[in-house]
């Protein structure tokens, strides 16, 4: 194929976005291109979130042996357009002692703070709205940030699931904040930078045909196992749904929410999932780099996409396969076993660096350099997991002072 | 290990996935409105009247006793008596509901107005799909709309339905066997009468005017 025509399909976006910008006046150029930008996220994330909807019900539903919708439109792909009339007419119920003002402000929140990761994701080579260099840091800083909105909605509502939910998902997302960061920083150390944009670029290349991404080297590989654990509990996703287990507290802490506020908490819900997964395909899964070097000529906003389609039916899957957990599993889980993994692992991450230094680039040195990174890590999982698994005694309380 | 138990499970889902794209015995659900799995005997939701003959209301079998009406725990059947009469099955005049309404939205489907009717009119449908948007009016079904012909039972519950013809049909003849003894035992008396009138007249005839009573109050007390 001529790489003429490849790189300008690649391009396609870009250059369209700067032919409109080209038909105002110079001094309005850079704010259209922005809102472009803009408007081409407010457009596409949300339509992905839409067939992402239908094809989780669908796919659940195959996972258990069901057919899942198939009443509106072909297959039932219309579904969510179903879904959207029914929320936008549903009637909007405020309870008479809630705080209006602060109940109606979480669901904006939540959704401004989730649109504004997308600020800083490269979706395909030249394709990021906000070229800033501490771009990692601002996503975690606005990811963070969501916690303030579920806490706003579980406190507001005035109604003890929403609280009771509202505390679990606060609990839940500081927790895994702490393994998720750390799991994010091995790629940042590596990198020597905060930008997405440049920790794409480090990944970028090939040996041989396949591709350099960080998710093949071993303390990449953990990296990328705990930054996907810990991304399913910090987006409310099962098995770690605790805030919103229906089971136990209605739907958590958007019990008191109706309608179009609902579908709000859901759109935040899955834009947060898909924001998560983008960042996880940026720093250890090459972002929009392709994953063969004969495989090149597709677009690198194709490649950027069909990641993160494969990052949400992993998604679907584990939400089809695991139950819930216990909230002292959570925890124990959070602090016992992630947090030490992510410590571990930068050190990994440290040492594959100087050894790598020390060694020399032979391909034996690289061996040796991979198998004892990697073996210092399964050793620690190991040793990691037969400490939890081992079995506890159970037996009747004993009473210091009462028997 | 840990995480062996995550593994196991993702590989069942993953088969589970794979497998109802090529395994049509795998999906074990029954899209309802295009494929209806076939109703068991003993499926009953809400009563209907059963009729007998062409004309629904002319051979309605309820005879508006009003017992169903107190026997219902919920109580959502009403009805109103008539005040002529018409004939029931063996021709015998009966009145007949005026009115007979059941609000199926009260309905508990106890089936209770059946075990207590002794005129088997009263038995119980399986139509369930009765949604409508007029939740009140559409909800309370009149004696037209109750008004099902013995056919529709005997296709609906074929065992029960033999068993009430049955009876029905032994009770019928058990009738018209009494009222025919009936009439030929009046047949028999009258022609014992006719005879004893003759004999009577006979004698009337023989004893003119010794016997100053009249042949007519004779012919009364046969």
């Amino acid at each position: 194929m001529n790489p003429g025509i490849a790189s300008r399909v690649d391009q396609i976006f870009v250059i369209l976005q700067h032919r409109i910008a080209e038909l105002f006046p110079a001094v309005l150029q850079p704010w259209v291109a922005m809102i472009l930008g803009v408007v081409g996220i407010v457009a596409v994330f949300p339509g992905i979130f839409a067939l992402t909807t239908v094809l989780e019900r669908k796919g659940l539903g195959r996972m258990q042996n069901r057919l899942g919708p198939n009443r509106v439109g072909p297959f039932g792909i219309l579904q969510p357009i179903a879904d959207a009339i029914k929320s936008l007419t549903k009637e909007d119920i405020v309870p008479r002692t809630a705080d209006e003002v602060v109940h109606f402000l979480a669901p904006v929140v939540l959704v401004v703070a989730i649109f504004l990761g997308y600020a800083v994701l490269p979706v395909g080579r030249n394709m990021v709205l906000l070229k800033i260099d501490s771009g990692i840091l601002f996503f975690f800083a606005i990811g963070a940030s969501t916690e303030l909105s579920i806490f706003m909605a579980g406190w507001s509502s005035r109604n003890k699931y929403s609280l009771l939910g509202a505390m679990r998902a606060v609990a839940q997302m500081i927790s895994y904040e702490v393994p998720l960061l750390l799991a994010a920083v091995v790629a940042i150390m590596m990198t020597g930078s905060l930008s997405p944009t440049a920790i794409v670029r480090a990944q970028g290349g090939f040996t041989g045909f396949f591709p350099r991404w960080y998710v093949f080297t071993p303390w990449g590989f953990a990296g990328f196992v705990l930054f996907a654990i810990a991304a399913l509990a910090e987006t409310n996703r099962s098995p770690f749904d605790l805030p919103e287990g229906e089971s136990e507290l209605v739907a958590g802490y958007f019990t008191e929410y109706s309608g179009f506020k609902f579908a709000l908490f859901f759109l935040g819900e899955y834009l947060g999932m898909m924001s998560i997964a983008g960042y996880g395909i940026t720093l250890f899964l090459g972002g929009w780099g392709a994953p063969a070097s004969f495989l090149e000529f597709i677009p690198s906003w194709a490649w950027f996409f069909a990641k993160l389609f494969l990052a949400i039916f992993f998604f679907i899957w584990l939400r089809g396969t695991l139950p819930r957990l216990r909230q002292d599993q959570l925890m124990n889980f959070a602090w016992k076993f992630m947090l030490p993994m992510t410590l571990l692992n930068l050190m990994v991450a440290a040492a594959w660096r100087f050894l790598g230094e020390w060694f020399g680039t032979g391909i034996l040195a690289e061996g040796v350099r991979w198998l004892l990174c990697a073996a210092i890590l399964a050793g620690a999982y190991v040793a990691l997991a037969l400490t939890l698994l081992r079995r506890q005694k159970i037996a009747a309380r004993s009473y210091r002072y009462a028997d | 290990m840990l995480g062996e138990g995550i593994l196991k499970g993702l590989a069942e889902t993953a088969k589970n996935f794979a497998g109802s794209f090529v395994s049509e015995e795998r999906l074990t659900t029954v899209e309802y409105p295009e494929v209806r799995l076939p109703q068991i005997e003993n499926t009953r939701d809400f009563p209907f009247l059963v009729y007998d003959g062409n004309d629904p209301m002319a051979g309605l079998r309820c005879v508006s006793c009003q017992i169903c009406e107190k026997e219902c725990p919920p109580k959502c059947i009403y009805i109103i008596k008539s005040t002529d009469k018409k004939p029931d099955y063996v021709g015998k005049p009966q009145f007949y509901p005026a009115r007979f309404d059941i609000d199926v939205s009260v309905c508990m489907s106890c089936q209770i107005c059946v075990e207590v009717c002794p005129f088997d009119a009263i038995k119980m449908n399986t139509e369930f799909e009765l949604s409508t948007d007029d939740r009140f009016g559409g909800l309370i079904l009149d004696k037209h709309k109750l008004a099902k012909s013995n056919e529709y039972y005997q296709h609906i519950h074929p065992t029960e339905a033999a068993e009430v013809d049955g009876r029905l049909a032994e009770e019928k003849a058990k009738v018209e066997a009494k009222a025919k003894a009936a009439a030929e035992a009046a047949a028999a008396k009258a022609a014992a009468a006719k005879a004893a009138e003759g004999a009577a007249k006979a004698a009337d005839r023989a004893a003119d005017g010794a016997s100053g009573q009249p042949s007519g109050a004779r012919e009364g007390r046969a």
